[in-house]
């Protein structure tokens, strides 16, 4: 095992028949970082899986080689594989908290690994625990150890979960999609740990559907699409002059890099960039100190939002920005009418709309006026009836625009095809579509109406970047189309600056920064904003900035959930 | 992890997973309850004789081509009272479970969708409920309206209204707390037109299958409280009035209880298979 190289030579999977993988190849050297990049499906995933042993039941994996450090990994038996697993190689999942048991604190996960491989006794082990905390920096690791993942923030359950993937110092950690579920400024911190992997002599693959993390990472870069390898070089090489078109999409889609007004997917980039509307044109909604406090599981009361104020104009794209728990869905809500503000007030089309106290709008009086203000979420699906097909989901929207059942096929039909949908689609279910597709007839049920204001939160960040391309391309249409004014609520920085006139930086609930676009992007003012900046990842030639904010916002411990405020009384 | 079960849902793996044999479980489940519905409905279709029709001298006859189940101590046929008990016990089942779901519904929408003070209060009146142990519950009905079908039904229902009651509520509150319910208020729907067209469909959904569990386990209770001398009086052909009459003679005449017994048994087995596969169908394209 002296020699801690990885070779796989044409790795095939099939599932059931169905090939998923095709002959994929690669080395990974001692102390250097790969990087499978593509979207799912693509079957990067599974080939990470299959270097540990865990394809997948029924899965059928065949290659040539498939080594590490000279051990043929092809022949182990599940025994043998289980000594691989952990010791030799570590393996870090996307998504923390579905991986780490949620009634175990996660000290005792960490402890498990040593345990199960006979590291140390008792007491090396307690300490080694610590020890590993600390190194992927967590703050106070011994009071961490002892607590459970739904007690950390997802930032330090990800370094929890890094911890007991590196607990045997394993030669070689694959990450899968280690960063996705991410701020960006949590993100930055995580990457800087998977770079100190590399740093003391590791290797590393990574998987990511994101360039730009990427980017910051990896020496070589695998491209992977319907299960076969279409790009692989050096990263500089492969970032800077891809020679697969599919290559050139992906590094078109990352939304910062390019102005407000181009397009990003492949298909439309040809046409020209959308003109903007006014900054003077007549402001539609307006916030004005808005306050929420809520009453948090410790029975200590909250400011959630506080004094929250901004005006959104006819046509215009009003960003806000700021990490998870920052307050943003809150002020969403509040805007739409759905939650009542302890403190200030909303106007929306020169009317009082929602306000505390004195200025409190009943339901009532606000119903009639709700066909001007729509919603898009970030998780379409849970936003439709189950049980309703697509036609159904706008068919019901309609209603409320007041068009008659007669002339209703029609209209749907109209929506479909304003959204780039086929109108076939009518009669499926949103669990038939693709995520893509569904944020789609989500859109399609938001301009059913034909609103004058649509709030977006977070619409496409459970997105891949070219599907996140698409729908933000459609989006831009449809302002240009309809002139629509969007409240444009995102944590990632890079689609706020595509897609945003003004932008509203918030942090705990308050309101940093707000200016418009460039200058906030070229000459941010405050701090905060200089820190949410530098934390996001850049494509190589935009100028590699990695600046990583202290732990101070890390040291608190998530103690209110935003969601569990979205209890609503009908 | 979401790539892993794209994978699998492309791959159609679902249809793969279903064994055969729990198809086959779920065919044998499903005809056995037609054939019950059906005997219900026209028991002279299967059983020929009388169910209460009293020959002396067939007395004890073990099973046989004359008597397929045997006869009890009054030489009354046994297929036949089993049979022409089917009605009595599916009516009982499914009057019980109506009527708990009738209570649960009524007390679960009012808990879910009240506000937190009346929420309150039907979790006390829950409670109560469930505090009664049922056979007490019973009891009082018999003392007070005497035994028969009507109380053994009404003391079923009660006994298992709150279980029920605390699912609705549950249903009530997660559909309403949901993204869907947002959506529709902030499309600007009324109120109650979100109550009907979405949040009680979408909230009574999986009550269908605990409804089918509940038919069968309706029956076995009712079973039970005519075994103990509360339900319908001898000589009726009911399944647990069969039971407790042919106790004393389950060392010399098995046959007195078996056969009752053994159709109680597959009828809640049946129920239970049917619920489960329903279950699975709804789950499977809920998730």
């Amino acid at each position: 095992m002296t020699d801690k190289r990885l070779i796989v030579e044409g790795l095939s999977i099939e599932f059931a028949g169905r090939s998923v993988v095709r002959n994929v190849s690669f080395t990974l050297e001692p102390g250097k970082t790969l990087a499978l990049v593509g979207e799912s499906g693509s079957g990067k995933s599974v080939t990470a899986r299959s270097l540990i042993g865990l394809a997948g039941a029924g899965a059928h994996v065949t290659a040539r080689t498939l080594s590490y450090g000279g051990l043929d990994l092809l022949s182990l038996s599940e025994r043998r594989w289980r000594a691989v697993r952990g010791k030799g190689i570590g393996f870090v999942l996307q998504d923390a908290l579905v991986s780490l048991d949620p009634l175990r604190p996660v000290g005792k996960e960490i402890l498990e690994v040593l345990q199960t491989h006979g590291w140390g006794d008792r007491r090396s082990r307690a300490a080694k625990v610590v020890e590993l905390l600390d190194l992927v920096g967590v703050p106070e690791p011994e009071l961490r150890a002892r607590q459970r993942p739904d007690q950390l923030s997802g930032g330090l359950r990800q370094r929890a979960l890094i911890a007991s993937a590196l607990a045997l110092s394993p030669g070689l950690v694959i990450a899968d999609e280690p960063t996705t579920a991410l701020d960006a400024t949590v993100q930055a911190q995580i990457l800087n740990v998977l770079q100190d992997i590399k740093a003391r002599g590791d290797s590393l693959l990574i998987i990511s559907h994101d360039l730009a993390v990427v980017a910051q990472l990896a020496d070589e870069v695998l491209v992977l699409r319907h299960g076969e390898v279409i790009e692989q070089g050096p990263m500089e090489q492969v970032l800077r002059h891809p020679s697969h078109p599919y290559t050139r999409s992906l590094l078109d889609a990352v939304p910062a890099e390019h102005a407000r007004g181009t397009r990003l997917s492949p298909e439309r980039k040809a046409a020209a960039p959308h003109p903007r509307a006014n900054a003077d044109a007549p402001v539609l909604l307006q916030a004005k100190e808005l306050g929420k406090r809520y009453v948090g599981p410790d029975q200590q009361s909250r400011q959630v939002v506080d004094g929250v104020g901004f005006e959104l104009r006819a046509g215009r794209t009003l960003g806000i920005v700021g990490e998870s728990g920052s307050g943003k869905t809150t002020v969403a809500r509040m805007v739409l009418g759905l939650l009542e503000p302890d403190a200030g007030e909303v106007r929306f089309l020169d009317r009082a709309w929602a306000g505390a106290d004195g200025l409190r709008v009943a339901e009532k009086d606000r119903r009639i006026y709700r066909r001007d203000i729509s919603v898009i979420y970030q998780d379409p699906l849970s936003s439709f009836d189950p049980r309703w097909s697509v036609g159904q989901i706008l068919a019901d929207a309609l209603d409320v625009a007041g068009v008659g059942a007669t002339e209703q096929p029609q209209r749907i039909a109209r929506l479909l095809d304003q959204v780039r949908l086929p109108a076939e689609l009518a009669s499926r279910r949103p669990l038939q579509l693709s995520g893509g597709q569904r944020q789609r007839v989500a859109i399609a049920r938001a301009i059913a109406s034909n609103p004058k204001v649509i709030i977006c939160d977070e619409p496409v960040s459970a997105l891949d970047v070219s599907v996140q391309a698409q729908v933000l391309d459609l989006l831009a249409d449809l302002q240009a189309e309809l002139g629509l004014a969007y409240l444009f609520i995102s944590h990632d920085l890079g689609v706020i600056r595509h897609v945003s006139d003004e932008v509203l930086v918030m942090r705990h609930g308050k309101v940093v920064e707000t200016a418009p676009v460039e200058t906030l992007f070229q000459n941010p003012q405050y701090e905060y904003t200089r820190r949410l900046l530098g934390a996001v990842p850049r494509l190589p030639g935009a100028g590699i900035t990695l600046v990583v904010p202290p732990l101070e916002a890390e040291n608190a411990v998530l103690l209110f959930d935003e969601s569990r405020l979205w209890k609503i009384a009908i | 992890m979401s790539e892993l079960t794209l994978d699998a849902s492309q791959l159609n793996v679902r249809a793969q997973r279903k064994p055969r044999s729990l198809r086959l479980g779920v065919w044998l489940a499903g005809t056995f309850l037609l054939l019950l519905i059906v005997a219900a409905l026209a028991p002279q279709l299967f059983a020929h004789s009388d169910p209460l029709a009293i020959v002396p001298r067939d007395a004890f006859h073990a099973p046989g081509w004359g008597h397929w189940f045997g006869t009890d101590q009054s030489g009354r046929d046994i297929f036949s009272r089993v049979i022409y008990g089917t009605r009595q016990s599916l009516l009982i089942g499914l009057a019980a479970t109506a009527l708990a779901m009738g209570i649960a519904i009524v007390l679960g929408l009012t808990g879910g969708l009240g506000g937190r003070r009346t929420d309150r209060g039907v979790g006390w009146v829950l409670e109560i409920l469930f505090a009664f142990p049922s056979l007490v519950l019973a009891l009082l009905f018999v003392a007070i309206f005497g035994s028969g079908i009507g109380p053994l039904i009404i003391a079923t229902g009660l006994g298992s209204a709150p279980g029920y009651a605390r699912m609705v509520r549950g249903q009530v509150l997660a559909v309403r707390n949901s993204g869907y319910i947002e959506a529709a208020r902030a499309l600007g729907h009324p109120p109650l037109r979100i109550i009907g067209r979405q949040l009680l469909p979408n909230a009574m959904r999986p009550l269908i299958v605990t409804l089918t569990m509940g038919v069968g386990q309706a029956i076995v209770w009712a079973s039970a409280l005519s075994f103990l001398g509360l339900g319908a009086p001898p000589p009726a052909p009911e399944w647990g009035t069969m039971l407790s009459m042919g106790r004393d003679f389950v060392a010399n005449a098995w046959w007195l209880t078996f056969f009752p017994g053994l159709f109680i048994v597959l009828t809640t087995l049946s129920t239970t298979v049917v619920g489960r596969y329903l279950q699975q169908r709804l789950e499977g394209r809920l998730s």
